[in-house]
């Protein structure tokens, strides 16, 4: 995101190439396919779009002897609650993004690409058709891309307005055009039998980008950003009550939750003070802010955190029991109402689930009717356990992560902030909350 | 009847007890084979699965193997070391491999499946005392077994609609539908009629049909048998009886020589429904929505209830007086029915050998859905084959009959619930020679017999069909005939013994079976009525590969193909 807002840069393609863009492109068409993968694979690259699976891996399990077509998908579907920076990518230098994708077509051979991007992208997407065709026109995707033999088509996708089109397979059901059931696994991983029974690999905005940068620097020296298993920058976005909001892009690891918080959006609103953070969009494990953690990394080294010393990397957050999910950061004053915040989580999570298995889509509509419940001033002293155990009884038994999604919220709610729940049920507001749920 | 085609074998270890199991299945079937139950909702063996219900989560793990070596990883005591997949799978779409270990039965599948129940049963109306599924519900068998007893829900329930008519003979409740898919799955897969779908999200996710079409195939009461909860209800059905009076009888459907296996459900004496009986080789799980109404021809107006002479009522004894009258020493030609059962048409055929009578019979011919709906519309015409009562393959007519009527060959006849008329006789040939009918339902034949003599449907008597494929199937007596109405068989034997003076063949399965036995050359040598009263027994039709048979192919179904000379 380097030139995103430079005020001189925009996002057609006469900037991007005036930057040097699509040189990697034609760097990459000269290597063999297999040599970028590994690329790839030694930066140690991991996905951006919440899983932080390595990209790489992810490459590698692609069934390459099938002899059927081989797709690539980009899911620009970017929903989850605190997540903004596909968006930004999208809008302020799409090329970079078409860019990371040929490359990566080529990588795994495939011949055609496609973008699912969110229904709500209106312009995202206007900005991508435009993009796209500028590309084309000069040669950078479509057929004999740069002259050689290989050939990608690339596509917009606009999606159907829906959560769980995000998740892979509910995804590549969509892009068939069917509803967004996600598919069981196994049988139906992507890399095997994804798009249309094909060998399918689904990669996230961000991600494509920097396999960009990972064929500019090369995979080992791309590795030395960030820190070991956490490489490369990472796009995180502040929201909620801080005083400058937006999103931010640093190497990984480079400062704390801390940092970002009180010196890059310039602290909380005056007179606040902490009271939870969202880490990595609002299906990760809300932190309270005087939490406190302790224990070993997985390199042995010893830590001790308060919620402000947390790393802002892939295994920061983790040690810390949460997650860096999709870098959506969601910063909650002492103004906040967690039993209202957590309806409204809930609320969303019931709105989304697609219905397809039991234990997701009956559970969170449940937990939202609970929550509401509770803010409508009919809190009883039992919900808080409910609410736990019905999010224990979601968790791990779904057909998706969407079962994780809906259940990690609540469950860290209730252990983090079990006395506002008992709190609910000592002052019941007897009134109808202010709170527009979905 | 589940069929073992697979013969190759795997072990695996469930709940801590070795047991081979065939290769391939899934776990769902792998632990029934040794009477462990998985419950499930979403699944069904004949259809693709989903994967969706999350009720059969077990607990599954498999031998660790090194990474580089490949070789097994040992626990300390020389076991093979097991790694458990640390979430549950579902048992449904996780097919078994050798080593594999499963638990069934452990404190975490039991809090899988009592938290899938509660889920379930959070926005189920609970309206089981209206409910037409009460008694053979899966929700409610489970929420017995496997659920926590007691509702922790206090919020309102969803609503939606309750008496939804997705097409004429299928209604819908959608509060009810745990929206397990498997309606959806069998309308794409099995009758290839993709009607229905969900609407609308999550908790408020809806089946519909889709728009401007409706659930009207032949096939889409299955969708009701399939349905594991009261949401597909028949509209016949509907709220006509409570199940759990119901007295089942297995049977066989006598629509087509497709010969499903049903099961016909009735309560002191009268019939209620008819549903599918699972059998792997012939029906799978299915039958045809027309099969299913054919309980009412028992109760229809034009049913013979009474024997008459000259249309006029009489007592069974006078009117075989009468028949065997009117039969004796004449030169008889009997028009035998592909309706009646291979133990009927062999007595019929012995009547004829014995009277030197000429055989006459027609085949009943209609469109093949190439499913289970067969162009031959008759039950048993291979039993007509196979009985010897015919070698010919019968026509669709019975003009032979007219031209021998004609020739004044044939003097009297002996019709089995055949309409001579609409099989193209002749009526001026038919002037003057008396006829005795026996038959179930009124036609223009029995109004013209000179001696009618009632008989009962093949759910009101026991009997064997040979089917399209050739496989014998015994159907049972699901009600008792009219009263008054002598069995066919003590009919037959009776009419038998009347006109050749013979020894009295008893007219029971067991008697007739022997004789049959002992036909030099039957396909029925070695085949006792207790295998065929066991599971459906194939039989040799080698002898008539050379005949028009005019079934198409269909489920279950190869034609013959004819070799070219």
């Amino acid at each position: 995101m380097k030139n995103a807002d430079d005020p001189n840069y925009s996002n057609k393609i006469g900037c991007y190439l005036r930057e040097g863009g699509y040189s990697m492109l034609k760097k990459s068409c000269k290597m063999k396919p297999e040599d970028i993968g590994a690329e790839v694979l030694k930066s140690g690259v991991r996905g951006r779009g919440g899983a932080g699976f390595p990209a790489g891996m992810k490459w590698k399990f692609l069934d390459r002897k099938s002899g059927k077509p081989i797709y690539l998908i980009c899911n620009a579907d970017e929903s989850e609650p605190g997540t903004f920076k596909d968006r930004q990518i999208i809008h302020k230098d799409p090329h970079q993004l078409i860019e990371g994708m040929m490359i990566a077509a080529y990588a795994i051979q495939a011949k055609q690409a496609f973008i699912y991007i969110r229904a709500e992208f209106f312009e995202g997407a206007r900005i991508l058709e435009s993009a796209i065709a500028e590309a084309k026109a000069k040669g950078f995707c479509g057929d004999k891309i740069l002259g050689s033999d290989f050939s990608c088509d690339l596509v917009v996708h606009r999606g159907a307005g829906a959560y769980i089109c995000g998740e892979e397979t509910g995804l590549i059901e969509s892009l068939e055009g069917k509803r967004p059931n996600p598919r069981i696994k196994p049988p139906y991983f992507p890399a095997v039998l994804g798009l249309y029974q094909c060998p399918t690999i689904v990669n996230n905005v961000e991600t494509l980008c920097n396999v960009k940068h990972i064929m500019e620097i090369g995979g080992d020296e791309f590795a030395k950003i960030g820190k070991p298993n956490n490489t490369g920058t990472r796009i995180w976005c502040v929201s909620g009550q801080v005083k400058k909001p937006g999103y931010y892009e640093f190497e990984c690891g480079a400062l704390t939750l801390g940092e970002m918080i009180y010196d890059v959006c310039g602290g909380l609103l005056p007179g606040r003070s902490l009271q939870a953070v969202i880490p990595g969009g609002s299906s990760s494990k809300i932190l309270r802010a005087d939490e406190r953690f302790s224990g070993k990394l997985k390199d042995g080294t010893e830590f001790d955190w308060g919620v402000e010393d947390i790393p802002l990397d892939f295994d920061g957050p983790m040690a810390a029991g949460t997650m860096s999910g999709s870098g959506g950061i969601i910063v909650m004053d002492d103004t906040v109402d967690m039993v209202e915040a957590m309806a409204n989580i809930n609320a969303f999570y019931a709105h989304e689930s697609c219905g397809q298995c039991t234990p997701c889509r009956e559970g969170s509509l449940w937990m939202r009717k609970i929550t509401q419940r509770m803010c409508d001033g009919g809190a009883r002293e039992e919900d808080a356990d409910l609410l736990l155990s019905v999010a224990n009884q979601i968790e791990g038994r779904t057909i998706c992560a969407f079962g994780e999604a809906a259940a990690w919220p609540t469950q860290s709610f209730i252990a983090k902030f079990r006395d506002r729940f008992e709190e609910k049920v000592k002052n019941p507001e007897r009134k109808k909350s202010s709170l527009q749920l979905i | 009847m589940i069929s073992k085609k697979n013969s190759k074998v795997v072990p695996i270890v469930l709940d801590g007890k070795e047991v081979e199991v065939p290769e391939g299945i899934n776990l769902v079937d792998a632990a029934a084979l040794h009477g462990k139950e998985i419950p499930h909702y979403c699944y069904h063996p004949q259809l693709s699965v989903a994967g969706n219900c999350r009720m059969c989560l077990i607990e599954m793990g498999t031998p660790m193997r090194n990474r580089e070596t490949g070789e097994a990883i040992l626990d300390d005591d020389g076991s093979p070391k097991i790694g458990w997949v640390p979430k549950p799978v579902i048992g449904c779409a996780t097919n078994v491999s050798p080593g594999m270990h499963v638990k069934t039965e452990s404190e975490k599948v039991l809090g899988c499946r009592e938290g899938i129940m509660e889920f379930l049963l959070v926005n189920h109306p609970l309206d089981c005392p209206i409910c037409d599924q009460a008694g053979e519900c899966r929700l409610q068998e489970f929420a017995t077994d496997y659920g926590r007893g007691y509702s922790r829900f206090v919020e309102r329930k969803n609503v939606k609609p309750k008496r939804t008519r997705l097409g004429p003979r299928v209604t819908l409740d959608d509060e009810r539908c745990i929206l397990c898919s498997r309606c959806i799955r069998f309308c794409q897969e099995v009758p290839k009629d993709d009607v229905l779908g969900f609407v609308d999200r999550g908790s408020f996710s809806t089946l519909t049909c889709f728009p401007g079409r409706e659930l009207d195939n032949n096939y889409s009461l299955n969708t009701v048998d399939l349905c594991p909860v009261g949401a597909l209800t028949s509209s016949d059905f509907r709220f006509k009886m409570r199940v759990w009076f119901l007295k089942d009888a297995d049977s066989i459907c006598p629509e087509s020589s497709a010969g499903c296996n049903t099961t016909v459900s009735s309560r002191e004496g009268e019939l209620y429904r008819i549903t599918p009986r699972r059998n792997d080789l012939v029906n799978d799980s299915w039958m045809p929505d027309s099969g299913r109404e054919l309980y009412k021809s028992v109760k229809s107006d034009d049913r013979i209830l009474s024997s008459h002479i000259e249309q006029n009522p009489c007592t069974t004894d006078e009117a075989m007086v009468e028949a065997i009258r009117l039969l004796k020493g004449k030169n008889i030609g009997i028009v035998g029915s592909c309706k009646s059962s291979l133990e009927e048409q062999f007595l019929v055929n012995q009547i004829s050998k014995k009277t030197k009578a000429k055989n006459y019979i027609r085949g009943h011919f209609a469109e093949d859905d190439g499913i289970l709906l067969s162009a031959d519309r008759t039950p048993n015409l291979r039993g007509a084959l196979v009985s010897g009562f015919t070698q010919k393959y019968p026509k669709d007519n019975l003009l032979s009959l007219s031209q021998s009527l004609g020739k004044k060959q044939v003097d009297a006849l002996l019709v089995i619930d055949e309409d001579l008329d609409a099989a193209q006789v002749d009526a001026a040939n038919l002037d003057g020679v008396p006829i005795v009918f026996i038959g179930t339902q009124a036609n223009t034949t029995s109004n013209r017999a000179s001696v009618v003599l009632p008989s009962l449907t093949s759910f009101e008597k026991s009997g064997t069909f040979v089917n399209r494929s050739f496989y014998a199937q015994f159907f049972r007596q699901a009600v008792p005939g009219p009263a008054g109405i002598l069995p066919d068989l003590s009919l037959l034997s009776r009419l038998l013994n009347g006109l050749t003076e013979d020894e009295e063949i008893i007219p029971d399965q067991n008697s007739v079976w022997k004789l049959m036995n002992s036909v030099r050359g039957s396909v029925l040598k070695g085949i006792s009525l207790t295998d065929v009263k066991k599971e459906a027994v194939l039989l040799d039709s080698s002898k008539w590969s050379d005949l028009p048979f005019v079934e198409a192919k269909a489920l279950h179904f190869e034609p013959i193909q004819k070799v070219e000379a």
